[in-house]
């Protein structure tokens, strides 16, 4: 063991998502809570009697959406990275379940480059790496389509190097 | 041999036979069918029509049956190439299927008991891939003989291992004494449970499902209602147990393990139907020591290969189908783990690095929750609705609690990790203890995750993802730093150079 020489932590990989990615996470936010606003809000236009039943948890489902909408891309934003090296794809995710993958480039079996409608508005692009674990996918989501496309085509040619079948 | 080649060299059929065992197998359903329907008829039609009408359908079905397989028997042909493994096949639409032999990894021989008489196997060609269906190729039915030469054929690329002293031949044979271990495993309750639904369905279907329940209950006229309730319990419990008794005898009787020249290993067992399992030892990434309470309190553990390529569809995942050794002696379950992996000890009885105690206090704090939430509920109502619910809730607070703390502190005492010379050592859970040895090089790839409650604690979670057994093995609520430490030297050179020290 290496232990005992003070604490360990994993760093932050190097490189941050497109800015753009907080713009779309909003809008992934917007739209979730835009859903159930309108049923809401519909209804209660519709239904005079039970009026303030329903534009009241509107209000709140609204003002809810709003709040995250403003806040958890801006939190994501600085916790959602990813880095490349020529031995491993690492990357990292989530604000309140934090979540750390590595994937060496030698185990690396598919990548994929996926292009969301939303994505698509926001010039965004998301890259799957799979290994040949079924659990060991790592997902880089929020990188603008030339970052992507400079990605799929380095990580192609790393993994089309290495001999063996991945396993 | 109606086996031979016709179309071409090295094109073989599927054994003539199997249009035979298509026609009994479906004599039997439609006789089975025909009973009911006849007996239903002959009120109406009078007895020698009803009969005439039930064997004329039986004939039909039969004849259809046994026509439908014969084509299917024409049109399908195998053939063994240097390369490649084809099968083309199809009543209707012709599909044809190709394996690459350097891919299949596993071959399965099965036969149930009306093919055993036949002299027939089913042989199942896994490559293991994780992609649908297509990588799995069945040849439906062949001769035995011609099932060993498949088998040995495709398997023996004999990659020689540099270690000469782990035997080849048998490493266990079947010991009747094992059969203790059956009745404590989670499947007698739940026979048990089954076979007493069963009743109430069967009876329902014949009406007498009221009569039934009478009659159970004039039994117990005289007695108080718990004293009832446990005698039905002990009665299900009675059954389930001999199922449990009679399940294993069928999955388990004539076991053989054994390593066959050439690196594969073979388990072999079934008393009606006989399953063979063979593993190449190069896809071999580990073992896993698998306790289930029960078996685990009787001291004794069943051992289940870590490895790659072995199909995973539904059946087989019910069937135990990657156990190497079912729940037999503690001692005997590490020999044979050591065996397998050619270690002089196993691996998966390596002294474990403790986890923190913050992660007793979580898994105290879980098992409260879960045992508490429903005594809540129960508290809450009763001050609503009927004062009988709070002491029921009393009565499930004290059963409920202490049985959670017990499996708390046993989940806490269970987790533990450490590095065992070639492999990865990781252990946990109460209810079903499992300790995984993952050879190194088979990891290919960590997740760390993190909760903001595990943060505060100083505690993550440590997944090695592997492209063998379930995918993922994991050190749960390991010590921050110590387990980050452990990944690191675990696959020199991965997770090192993401790591900052200080």
């Amino acid at each position: 063991m290496t232990a005992g020489e003070g604490t360990i932590r994993l760093r932050p990989p190097r490189n941050t998502l497109d800015p753009r990615a907080v713009g779309w996470w909003r809008a992934q936010w917007l739209l979730l809570t835009a859903a159930p606003v309108a049923v809401l809000g519909i209804l209660g236009a519709l239904i005079a009697p039970a009026r303030l039943w329903l534009l009241t948890p509107a209000a709140v489902l609204a003002g809810a959406g709003l709040l995250c909408a403003v806040l958890f891309p801006l939190w994501w934003f600085r916790t959602h990275r990813w880095e490349v090296t020529d031995e491993a794809v690492y990357v990292s995710t989530g604000v309140l379940l934090r979540e750390w993958r590595i994937a060496p480039m030698s185990r690396i079996q598919t990548v994929d480059t996926v292009r969301g409608p939303l994505e698509q508005l926001f010039g965004l692009a998301t890259v799957t790496v799979t290994t040949a674990s079924a659990k060991g996918a790592v997902r880089i989501e929020g990188l603008t389509h030339e970052v992507a496309a400079g990605l799929v085509e380095r990580l192609t040619r790393i993994t089309q190097d290495t001999p063996g079948d991945a396993t | 041999m109606s086996t031979a080649a016709d179309s071409g060299p090295g094109w073989r059929r599927l054994h003539s036979r199997t249009v035979l065992v298509t026609a009994l197998v479906t004599v039997g359903v439609a006789v089975g069918a025909a009973v009911p329907v006849m007996v239903a008829l002959s009120g109406r039609l009078g007895y020698a029509t009803a009969v005439g009408w039930a064997l004329a359908g039986t004939v039909l079905l039969t004849g259809c049956a046994a026509a439908g397989d014969y084509v299917r028997w024409r049109r399908t042909r195998y053939r063994v190439g240097a390369e490649r493994v084809d099968l083309h096949t199809g009543l209707l639409l012709a599909k044809r299927r190709s394996l690459a032999r350097e891919r299949i990894r596993s071959v399965d021989l099965t036969a149930h008991p009306l093919l055993r008489i036949l002299g027939l196997v089913t042989v199942r060609i896994g490559t293991g891939e994780h992609t649908g269906g297509d990588s799995t190729l069945e040849l439906d039915a062949v001769d035995r003989a011609e099932g060993e030469r498949l088998r040995r054929e495709l398997l023996d690329r004999a990659a020689p291992r540099a270690s000469g002293a782990h035997r080849d031949g048998e490493l266990a044979t079947f010991d009747p004494r094992w059969i203790r271990y059956a009745p404590v495993s989670f499947v007698a309750p739940m026979l048990g449970g089954a076979a007493a639904g069963g009743v109430m369905q069967i009876s329902e279907w014949a009406g007498v499902q009221g009569e039934v329940i009478d009659w159970v209950a004039d039994r117990f006229r005289d007695t108080p209602l718990v004293w009832a309730i446990v005698v039905l319990a002990a009665v299900a419990l009675a059954a389930g147990v001999v199922g449990a008794l009679g399940l294993w005898t069928e999955m388990w009787w004539n076991y053989r393990l054994e390593r066959e020249p050439g690196g594969t290993l073979r388990v072999r067992r079934g008393l009606f139907t006989s399953r063979s399992l063979s593993v190449e030892e190069r896809r071999l990434r580990g073992v896993d020591l698998v306790e289930p309470l029960g078996v685990r309190l009787v001291g004794a553990a069943r051992v289940d290969a870590i490895t790659t390529g072995l199909t995973r569809d539904e059946e087989s995942r019910s069937a135990d189908h990657n156990t190497l050794l079912p729940a037999a002696p503690r001692a005997l379950a590490d020999a044979i783990a050591a065996e397998v992996l050619r270690e002089s000890v196993t691996p998966t009885g390596a002294q474990l690095t403790a986890h923190p105690r913050a992660a007793r206090g979580r898994r105290l704090r879980r098992a409260l929750a879960v045992a508490l939430a429903p005594v809540l509920l129960q508290i809450l109502l009763g001050l609503l609705l009927t004062p009988v619910l709070l002491w029921t809730a009393l009565a499930c607070a004290a059963v409920c609690v202490p049985v959670a703390v017990l499996l708390a502190v046993d989940a806490y005492r269970s987790l533990g990790h450490t590095l065992s010379g070639d492999y990865l050592v990781t252990r946990s859970g109460t209810v079903r203890r499992s300790t995984a040895a993952l050879r190194r090089t088979g990891v290919i790839g960590w997740t760390v995750k993190q909760s903001c409650f595990q943060r505060r604690a100083g505690l993550l979670s440590l997944t090695a993802t592997t492209a063998a057994g379930n995918g993922a093995y994991t050190a749960h609520d390991a010590d921050a730093s110590e387990g980050l430490a452990f990944a690191a030297d675990a696959v020199p050179g991965l997770l090192e150079p993401f790591l900052e020290r200080g």
